[in-house]
């Protein structure tokens, strides 16, 4: 299958595949971030997840239109006001979610999926109500149109780098939140043993509604970067679920590097074999392949070694 | 069987619960519904199946799995590959280009019939493959994952994962499969045509007998050790694990009869329904067969054919009349069976009712057991005393 190509063909195939790899493992990663802390740090399998990241779509689908209308001058930087406002809608309804339900059922894994699938229905069908049946896009601010030219076969679309950079900021203020503040130091011991965190003192209720909300807020933000790549519609969100838990399971589910390189390794793999065979044939190996990997090692690519 | 080996396989309770069960499903809605109904309920009970599969799995084992519609979708297109081969005789594709083969494969190009869909010419073949195909392939799974003590959450995302790839690969190989429109225009099974109404009647009956069969087996595994050591190995793995016993080995068996049931569940529903698509087996139909098993009660097996019935009547009555209600009220259900009654319906009836049935139960079995042999009743209690 590489012989009908010449050798500099073939660089700048494996250089506009790998960067449309590496859109995809942007993607990726900024979906599999909210879900790695709800699903990795607190055992909750969160079906909704992706409602929370369409949620983020709708809401700056609305501020587009609300800056487009009231100051259209503004428009450029529409997107950062969106980022902000989809945070804190998403990270309100985890909250609100959390107290009304998940809370419940800390001690029933398996259930919170149940749960939270019947929120993933009534959440699709509220967009359907509200937004309408149809997809929604989002009219580009003029800096993020366009590309890149780096030779004369490889061109970087814009929108492209920037949700790089985006899912790199996010990553690095989740590392720092989880790993070097306090609150994730007691996040972290809240996981390891509830009683025991409770007992020395930390409000463990709290730091639980925090960290679920904090997952979903993330959430909201990657529905926001969504924006830029394609619309969206009711059940986009069901879409991608399935991928987001194989790329937090797979990279093992307490590691936030884990999360990070199998990201990498399924996006390159799907957006490479993309381009010699059939969407859905590259979609079925990179499945096959991370169940196959699942398992051998059961535990995810990064596992603590933690005794249970 | 004997009447001591249904006594010794079904409690009191459980001989009632089989009784009014079958009575409902062999008398009572043949005689009150039209035969447009029936073969609704026929699909319903399809779908019983492979809840009662999940009672095995998830209610007793505590193995969820999220990809039973793989199983389902396995024997129902297997099903359908016999009918479809019939249905596609020479004569009857005769303006194709090739003749001979099912249309789709002709529209997508392909000229002779692929290696895989030759053997099912054959009816025995089929049947054997319905049962034999989809429980190796439980086989494998089991054994993979659970030697490896793949277990809980892990699984079912696994599972889940495979249910999604089956569906793409179905859709993506439209040549081979049908792609979305799955495999349609099915007529004859056996040179008898499966479409007329004396059929459908014939094929509600094998259904419900089948599921009865299913209910005997599992109740059978319930009440045999190997259901004990089952829940024994749920509620503590690892004491189950110490006491010698390979639990993985357990596991597998039980997802193993849970895909089996799922698979005649789906080949019941290819003969009734009359085609198989892709919509049936995959990642939302998985999860709306394990509510089935939820909404009934997830230990009960009674409970699994009532959720089920209710849940996919309610869905055909909401979706007719509120189709923008319907996901919300399936939300809430979701919700609400979580939250509210894990044990589903079967649970709210142990809560509430069972005592004044057991106790409506014993006060009619003395009642009968005094009237009919008064003299060897008062017999026995002499001697006793």
């Amino acid at each position: 299958m590489f012989s009908d190509y010449s050798s500099a063909e073939l660089m700048s195939i494996f250089a506009m595949q790998g960067f449309a790899g590496l859109t995809l493992f942007s993607v990726f990663v900024l979906m599999a971030l909210g879900l790695a802390i709800i699903f990795g740090q607190m055992g909750v399998i969160n079906m909704a997840h992706g409602e929370f990241m369409i949620l983020g779509a709708y809401i700056t689908y609305l501020t587009s239109n609300l800056f487009s209308q009231w100051i259209p001058d503004w428009y450029g930087s529409y997107f950062f006001v969106a980022m902000a406002l989809a945070f804190l809608a998403a990270a309100l309804l985890g909250m609100l979610v959390e107290w009304l339900m998940i809370r419940h059922l800390y001690h029933r894994p398996l259930d919170t999926l149940l749960a939270t699938w019947g929120l993933s229905l009534i959440l699709q069908q509220s967009y359907r109500s509200i937004f309408g049946a149809r997809e929604v896009g989002v009219t580009m601010p003029d800096w993020m149109m366009g590309s890149y030219p780096i030779t004369d076969l490889v061109e970087v679309p814009i929108n492209g780098l920037f949700v790089m950079c985006l899912s790199l900021g996010i990553t690095l203020v989740v590392a720092a939140l989880m790993y070097r503040s306090r609150w994730g130091i007691q996040v972290r011991a809240v996981v390891q043993n509830r009683p025991m965190a409770g007992a020395v003192g930390i409000n463990t209720q709290k730091v639980d509604r925090m960290t679920f909300a904090l997952g979903c807020g993330i959430a909201g933000i990657a529905g926001s970067a969504f924006t830029m790549i394609g619309s969206t519609g009711p059940t986009s969100g069901q879409l991608y679920i399935v991928d987001t838990f194989l790329v937090v399971v797979f990279g093992g589910a307490a590691s936030l590097l884990g999360t990070v390189a199998s990201a990498f390794t399924i996006s390159q793999a799907q957006s490479t074999m993309e381009f010699f065979l059939s969407g859905s044939m590259a979609k079925v190996l990179t499945l096959l392949f991370v169940v196959g990997i699942l398992m051998v090692r059961p535990q995810g690519l990064f596992s603590l070694k933690v005794r249970r | 069987m004997t009447t001591t080996g249904l006594r010794s396989l079904f409690s009191r309770h459980d001989l009632l619960s089989f009784a009014v069960l079958a009575l409902l499903l062999i008398v009572v809605f043949p005689l009150a519904l039209d035969i447009f109904r029936l073969n609704l309920i026929g699909k319903y009970l399809t779908y019983a199946f492979v809840a009662l599969g999940l009672v095995l799995c998830w209610g007793y084992g505590g193995v969820l799995s999220l990809g039973q519609g793989v199983f389902f979708g396995i024997g129902g297109y297997m099903m359908a590959m016999f009918l479809k081969l019939e249905a596609s005789d020479p004569e009857s594709t005769s303006i194709q280009s090739t003749p001979g083969i099912p249309d789709f494969m002709d529209w997508n190009q392909i000229t002779e019939l692929p290696w895989f869909w030759e053997p099912f010419y054959s009816f025995g073949f089929t049947l054997l493959a319905v049962l034999v195909v989809p429980t190796v392939f439980a086989y494998l799974i089991g054994v993979a994952m659970f030697k490896r003590r793949v277990s809980g959450v892990y699984f079912a995302i696994i599972t889940q994962s495979i249910a999604l790839i089956l569906t793409i690969l179905i859709i993506g190989q439209q040549g081979y499969t049908g792609g979305v429109n799955g495999i349609t225009d099915l007529r004859t099974l056996l040179g008898w045509d499966i479409r007329s109404d004396f059929a459908k009647y014939v094929f509600y009956f094998i259904c419900v007998a089948l599921l009865l069969t299913c209910v005997v087996i599992a109740q059978f595994i319930r009440r045999s050790k190997f259901g004990r050591i089952l829940v024994a190995m749920r509620d503590a793995e690892d004491r189950i694990r110490f006491s010698g016993y390979d639990v993985a080995n357990f596991k597998v068996f039980v997802f193993c009869v849970g895909a089996a049931f799922a698979a005649i569940g789906g080949a019941m529903f290819t003969l009734q329904v009359g085609f198989m698509s892709p919509s049936f087996i995959g990642i939302v139909p998985s999860i709306e067969m394990v509510i089935f098993c939820a909404v009934g009660g997830r230990l009960s097996l009674f409970g699994a054919i009532y959720g089920a019935l209710l849940v996919s009547w309610a869905r055909s009555i909401f979706s007719e009349s509120f189709p923008e209600l319907w996901l919300f009220a399936m939300g809430a259900l979701f919700i609400g069976v979580v939250l509210a009654f894990p044990n589903g319906l079967a649970g709210l009836y142990d809560q509430y009712a069972r005592g004044h049935v057991a106790k409506a139960l014993d006060r009619w079995v003395d009642q009968l057991t005094r009237s009919d042999s008064n003299r060897t009743v008062q017999g026995v209690a002499h001697e006793r005393q």
